[in-house]
């Protein structure tokens, strides 16, 4: 073939190539402008302080945008502390057993365990939150009010105990992968030499090997935070609906996400200060991730540099 | 000496706690994947039976009358009008479509309701009063009821009837949707990843791009919804709960996914591949279409099913996007009202009817079925053709 036709040809290749990969920036502007756009027609109509600060959260369903500012309340405060308490709970139970976990495979388990465990725990990683959240809603959180009433504590139906317990469970095997790349990228010289020098492999694990990934490890455990804080589903289905300002975990209470879903679904009114505060909980929700997400990647990059 | 020894046996100790911790806490995580499964499968298997009743007819062109007749012959003794009304409860609402199916036979079978299905299944009849048990069990002395394999649970749409709801609209839908998020997704991604490996100079507006990709593949997906719903459905009008507008939300979830296994596949192959291709004159665009993209061809297949197997479990963005009507019909075209599996698993989850929960848990059974044969599909490709260089 002609050798400029062919140059054209590639360079032309190389331009389509390149248009493509700006859809990842458009994606992004996208997101970012559509929320945003909503989200301000919604501090139009409600002061963005009483959002922030506000203690009680309360949208009304109403006809018409003049009539709704008076009888609803939108302060978040309360259904950001709902989902700070379920994140809490769900990483109470993810942080441990993910990095045992991790640990365990690594270093404890026979080569050949490990060539099955590995996926059957993406198995678990796999599994639609929908049906975590249906099995908090039929098993976990019915087992959680009878053991604590056997101690004659009541417990409610929708508590945030069973959503983060559930929670926690889905986001163990994102812990354990995360962390089990962060304990294999230790150089090996690091382990042998603190064998040769006679520490046993505990020893071993928790003074030379977690504080040489402690970065990384803190990384996937802030990426791990970002997930708990947007996942929908679990809590759409066995945490409350209603907001409280409680901060006990027995109690129901309800999360961003839920609210987003429970204020969009349906038909509705685009001008109402009840549909357009999704958005404000979501731009919220989305700035929140985003910084965690950047900070956890620049962590976990940073670190990948230090060990190479 | 001996303090040294106390010292060690402490330490082997210490040890040893270290490690039971470990493999306790790996038996959690697995015991609970155990009971997740025998939880909700052990309530699965009522789904894929139905329960029919066997009855006299006389021919009629108003088949719901024929029906209703029928039961009334075959239990004469029903008379005052509560009796009847729960005469009639005994079989299903939707049995006038299987008598007209079987029109022309004096004795047909036709499905019994959710509540006598409950009590053949289960000897659950909480739900029934004395004469309606005493009817059943009538029924059943005289071998009048069967049970079939229910194949509507995989060929019928919702229904307010738990006993004629089926999965078949779901299933129609998630495929419609995979569909329409993989041809625009895997092209893109593949294209896209192979840019910034290979051909992307390094400077700021790349570095941007790699942020946002990476940004995106771990923002919540309930974000991608509201892009939907403000994007597809008010800026450009499309239709609400259709498999087109599902699709093209869950293609901007899948993308970000596919390039990031591209990006690590395509790094994986060493530099030798691309030298000795440009020693031997190829250009890059040659020595990509030639070599990097067949070498690659595997690790992008593995990154995509897992991608697929994500999105097909996705519920939350769809919902936004409308996703949570009731879809009586199995969609015919991208643009008709549509439901996917995970959607129609929540909507039967939150329904009252008790002979919805073995429909929720068939449905999460299929789903988790599809989704684990995803996976092991993807690990078998990835053990085959995993190199190492």
């Amino acid at each position: 073939m002609n050798l400029r036709l062919r140059r054209k040809i590639e360079s032309a290749g190389v331009l389509v190539l390149s248009i493509t990969a700006g859809i990842g920036i458009l994606i992004t502007i996208a997101v970012t402008v559509s929320i945003l756009f909503e989200a301000m027609r919604f501090f139009d109509l409600v002061n963005p302080l009483d959002f922030l600060f506000g203690t009680s959260w309360n949208p009304q369903m109403a006809m018409t945008a003049e009539q709704e500012v008076g009888s609803s309340s939108f302060g978040s405060v309360p259904v950001f502390l709902g989902t700070l308490l379920i994140t809490l709970v769900a990483m109470t139970v993810a942080v441990p057993l993910g990095i045992m976990g991790a640990i365990n495979l690594s270093f404890y388990s026979k080569a050949k365990t490990r060539d099955y465990l590995k996926p059957i725990l993406e198995v678990l990683a796999g599994v639609p939150t929908v049906v975590y959240g249906y099995f908090a809603v039929i098993f976990v959180a019915p087992f959680f009010k009878y053991f604590f009433a056997s101690f004659g504590i009541e417990v409610a139906s929708e508590s945030a105990l069973a959503a983060g317990f559930v929670m926690g469970i889905m986001i163990i095997p994102f812990v354990l992968s995360l962390t089990d790349d962060a304990l294999n990228s230790v150089p090996q010289v690091l382990k042998d030499g603190a064998l040769a020098l006679g520490s046993t492999k505990s020893e071993m694990i928790k003074k030379v090997v977690l504080p040489a990934a402690t970065p990384s490890i803190v990384g996937a455990l802030i990426l791990a935070i970002s997930r708990a804080v947007g996942e929908t589903m679990i809590v759409v289905m066995a945490a409350g609906l209603i907001a409280k300002l409680t901060f006990n975990p027995l109690d129901s209470v309800t999360t961003a996400t839920a609210q987003i879903v429970t204020l969009l679904v349906g038909d509705q009114e685009f001008n109402s200060p009840k549909t357009l505060a999704a958005f404000a909980l979501a731009l919220t929700l989305f700035v929140v991730t985003f910084i965690f997400n950047i900070v956890a990647l620049a962590v976990i990059k940073n670190y990948k540099k230090k060990y190479g | 000496m001996g303090r040294e020894i106390k010292n060690l046996k402490k330490r082997n100790a210490a040890e040893r706690r270290f490690k039971i911790f470990g493999v306790a806490s790996t038996a959690f995580a697995l015991a609970f994947l155990a009971i997740l499964f025998v939880a909700i499968f052990s309530k699965a298997s009522g789904a894929f039976w139905r329960t029919e009743i066997a009855l006299e007819i006389n021919q009629n062109e108003d088949y719901r009358q024929a029906i209703k007749d029928g039961l009334r012959q075959r239990f004469p003794e029903a008379k005052t009008i509560a009796e009847i009304n729960s005469l009639y409860q005994l079989v299903s609402k939707a049995s006038n479509l299987e008598a007209k199916e079987q029109s022309g036979k004096q004795q047909i079978w036709i499905s019994a309701s959710s509540k006598s299905d409950m009590f053949f299944k289960h000897q659950n009849s909480s739900a029934l009063n004395e004469n309606q048990l005493l009817w059943l069990s009538d029924l059943k002395e005289k071998n009048e009821i069967r049970k079939v394999v229910n194949w509507k649970f995989f060929e019928f749409a919702d229904s307010r009837e738990p006993e004629i709801a089926g999965v078949g609209a779901g299933l129609v839908g998630s495929f419609l949707v995979m569909l329409i998020f993989l041809i625009f997704a895997f092209p893109i991604a593949v294209m896209c990843a192979f840019y910034l490996e290979e051909f992307a100079p390094k400077n700021r507006l790349t570095d941007i791009i790699e942020i946002s990709i990476n940004n995106l593949a771990a923002i919540p997906s309930i974000i991608y919804g509201l892009l939907g719903l403000t994007v597809y459905l008010q800026f450009m009008h499309l239709p609400r709960s259709s498999s087109l507008v599902g699709g093209m939300t869950l293609f901007m979830l899948v993308l970000p996914v596919i390039i990031i296994a591209t990006r690590n596949t395509i790094r994986s192959i060493p530099s030798s591949i691309r030298d000795a291709g440009a020693a031997l004159g190829a250009s890059q665009m040659q020595v990509m279409l030639h070599h990097l993209l067949p070498l690659s061809m595997p690790g992008i297949m593995t990154g995509t099913i897992l991608a697929v197997s994500r999105a097909l479990g996705e519920t939350a963005p769809l919902l936004m996007i409308g996703m949570v009507a009731f879809i009586a019909d199995i969609p015919q075209g991208f643009t008709d009202p549509t439901t996917v599996l995970p959607v129609q698993i929540y909507l039967w989850s939150d329904s009252p009817e008790i002979g919805f929960m073995e429909k929720t848990s068939a449905a999460i059974l299929l789903l988790l079925t599809f989704l684990i044969l995803f996976n092991l599909v993807a690990i078998i490709l990835r053990k085959k053709f995993e190199k190492k260089w």
